[in-house]
């Protein structure tokens, strides 16, 4: 097979957007589990209700999709905490299989209850006119909202980065998961953190739904068919680790975008593979720290 | 303990009675209850069967026909499964609808075996006529040969004569492309290259990319369901459309259109067997239809199982049995089809039910009335013409 240079970069390209949805999402469930321990099954129906909101803000309350990028992450954010008061706080004390369990039955629940409301075959999201357009980059064409994705969650993904690791916040947070008797002798509220930690997990997987909505079908399994290979992504990266879920989500983007260029056939299964290598090798993913 | 055999023996003669004065029939629809196929076939194909019994009044009066539904999640062995339980443990008669091909192909296989009936609206690979024809399988509604035939002919004709396919990497798509192909060489044009994605598939930017970069002037889209839409919407994106290239979807179906809006889909030219804004009684099914389906219009899949049980139920009520599944498929192939939503028509000896095909082309925004107003029609393929000649589809049930 010959290689078409212009046509390998645009591939490199689209890999990169892709990964930046896998960094996104990935990013969220590392959180979620590096803090709270929970292993968050209902991730891809959080995305996909993000989506959905943005597609009520738009239909019902006329907010268009900037408006969206704060407010359903909000929302979405809000159902999430209500979650965590009403079912998972009680869970903490478990094995990890019955957060496990829980989120992956609310996950269906949810998936249910939006297509018997609103059928499979999804819903019409525009791109914001701001976004339209093409750009000629010599090798390739880049979609303005493309690019605009990759750049947006390349901010999202590290100020994240930056606030658990590198603020007084992030210290107390990770202190909290460490021992949070001792963190609790200090005077901070340890539960409601914990809570917050939640929502904003969620939120971020709501953002990367609305993010999606204008490229992607907005339909009740979209959270269900890529989840999947997030979840691959978190382990690759190292559970918990966030450095590790963000490079991985990226690094993985651009593996399967040149998969889809040389051997198409196999874009769908190369991510568990190299799951698995990474598994017998280095168990603890690529970014953990061994426990 | 006298008492006990008394009540068994009396239970038994009761259920015997009852079974004398009745006669049951089980109609399993079997489809994606849930997935990407959901809404063009799914419980909608279910409330398609019961209207078609509903309407035929008085003619089923001693019978009971029941109609039961499953999801086959889109998968081969889950289907088969389906099916082998409901005929030997639940005495099913008759298996309707089965999208996605791979696994309609399976379920031909174990119908056959059993003696069954097998009525096909959802799938699309022309083989279940072809090499794969069955003395028990009738293929209602469409298939790849005839999709290919009305969409690929009038796009080599007005000009579209180099293609690039995207194919879902299953059944299916390996047979459209392959039909579609046919079509294009025939007609002088060439295929210039194609691409096979994962199903389902999420991100088509990728192969949508390489069709760009292939220069053919259509991009021929042999997917189904979101994977049409999705790759619909990310080639708008990309400016596809724009730069000269335009998009052949090959298996578009109502509902794909509603979940792509006009803005996107308007002028998007593909064929269909049926639609429910073309006459009176296609719209009053559709007003109903929609009522028990939460607003959503019929398919032609829908329709495809409304007709096609209609057929099958006065069969067996002729021959006043459903236990000899080929019996009953021959039944319908020597009688003419007749019914509110296909008109009349045939079923061939390869089991291929033949009327004619529709070339339809999507409204823009300010033509349409509203939601489901979405086609207009631009050419209508005679039935002789719609469907693969009946020499040429390689079955032996016809060369014998």
């Amino acid at each position: 097979m010959e290689i078409n240079l212009p046509a390998l970069f645009g591939q490199l390209l689209i890999g990169l957007i892709n990964g930046s949805f896998y960094a996104l999402l990935s990013l969220g469930l590392a959180v979620i589990f590096g803090m709270l321990n929970i292993i968050n099954f209902a991730h891809g129906a959080q995305y996909m209700m993000g989506a959905f909101v943005a597609y009520f803000l738009l239909q019902f309350a006329g907010l268009n999709y900037w408006w969206a990028l704060i407010v359903a992450p909000v929302i979405v954010g809000g159902v999430g905490i209500l979650i965590e008061r009403s079912l998972l706080q009680w869970l903490y004390k478990l094995d990890h299989l019955y957060g496990l369990l829980l989120t992956f039955g609310l996950a269906l629940i949810i998936q249910g209850l939006f297509r018997h409301q609103y059928g499979s075959s999804g819903l019409p999201y525009q791109i914001p006119p701001q976004l339209t357009g093409v750009r000629d980059l010599g090798f390739t064409f880049l979609p303005n909202y493309r690019a605009w994705v990759v750049v947006f969650s390349l901010v999202v993904c590290f100020g994240t980065w930056y606030m658990i690791e590198k603020t007084r916040l992030g210290a107390y947070l990770r202190a909290a998961t460490e021992n949070p008797t001792l963190v609790r002798a200090f005077g901070i509220n340890v539960p409601r953190m914990i809570t917050l930690t939640y929502g904003f997990g969620v939120a971020l997987a709501a953002l990367a739904g609305v993010m999606a909505a204008p490229i992607y079908a907005v339909n009740p399994t979209m959270g269900a068919d890529i989840i999947i290979v997030v979840f691959a992504v978190v382990v690759i990266g190292g559970m918990g680790s966030i450095m590790g879920a963000i490079v991985t989500g990226f690094g993985l983007g651009v593996v399967e975008g040149l998969t889809k260029y040389f051997f198409p056939e196999a874009s769908n299964t190369v991510i568990f593979v190299i799951m698995v290598i990474v598994l017998v090798t280095r168990p603890a993913g690529l970014f953990g720290r061994a426990a | 303990m006298k008492l006990l055999r008394t009540a068994i023996l009396s239970a038994a003669m009761v259920s015997a009675g009852a079974a004398y004065g009745q006669q049951t029939v089980k109609i399993g629809v079997l489809n994606d209850m849930a997935g990407t196929y959901a809404d063009l076939a799914g419980p909608g194909s279910v409330i398609a069967a019961r209207m078609a019994i509903e309407d035929l009044g008085d003619l089923t009066k001693g019978w009971k026909f029941e109609v039961v539904g499953a999801d086959h999640q889109n998968k081969p062995d889950i289907g088969s499964n389906v099916v082998r339980q409901w005929i030997d443990v639940d005495k099913v008669d008759v298996i309707v609808d089965v999208p996605t091909s791979s696994v309609a192909l399976a379920v031909n296989e174990i119908v056959k075996e059993k003696n069954k009936a097998f009525l096909v609206s959802g799938a699309a690979a022309s083989d279940l006529t072809g090499p794969r024809c069955s003395p028990n399988t009738v293929h209602w509604t469409y298939d790849t040969w005839a999709l290919a035939n009305g969409t690929g002919n009038a796009i080599v004709k007005t000009g579209g004569d180099s293609w690039f396919f995207l194919t879902a990497d299953y059944a299916f798509g390996h047979a459209l492309e392959r039909d579609t192909m046919a079509v294009v060489n025939k007609n002088g044009g060439k295929v210039v290259g194609s691409v096979r994605h994962p199903f389902p598939g999420q991100d088509f930017s990728s192969f949508l990319l390489q069709a760009q970069a292939s220069k053919a002037k259509i991009i021929g889209l042999a997917n189904a369901g979101a994977d049409t839409t999705n790759a619909i919407k990310q080639a708008a994106e990309f400016g596809i459309t724009q730069k000269g290239q335009n998009l052949a979807g090959l298996l578009v179906f109502l509902t794909d259109i509603h979940g792509l809006g006009l803005k996107t889909a308007q002028g998007l030219i593909f064929t269909e067997a049926w639609y429910w804004d073309m006459n009176d009684a296609n719209r009053a099914f559709a007003k109903r239809f929609a009522a028990a389906n939460r607003g959503v219009h019929p398919s032609m899949v829908h329709a495809g199982v409304y007709s096609s049980v209609q057929h099958y139920v006065k069969s067996v009520i002729a021959l006043k049995s459903a236990t000899d599944g080929k019996a009953v498929i021959d039944h319908m192939k020597a009688n003419k089809t007749k019914d509110a939503l296909f008109g009349e028509g045939e079923i061939r000896k390869d089991g291929r039910k033949i009327h004619p095909m529709y070339l339809f082309e999507v409204k823009k925004p300010e033509e349409s009335k509203g939601p489901w107003d979405y086609y207009k029609l631009r050419a209508t393929i005679p039935a002789n013409e719609a469907f693969r000649p009946l020499a040429d589809g390689k079955c032996p049930l016809v060369s014998g």
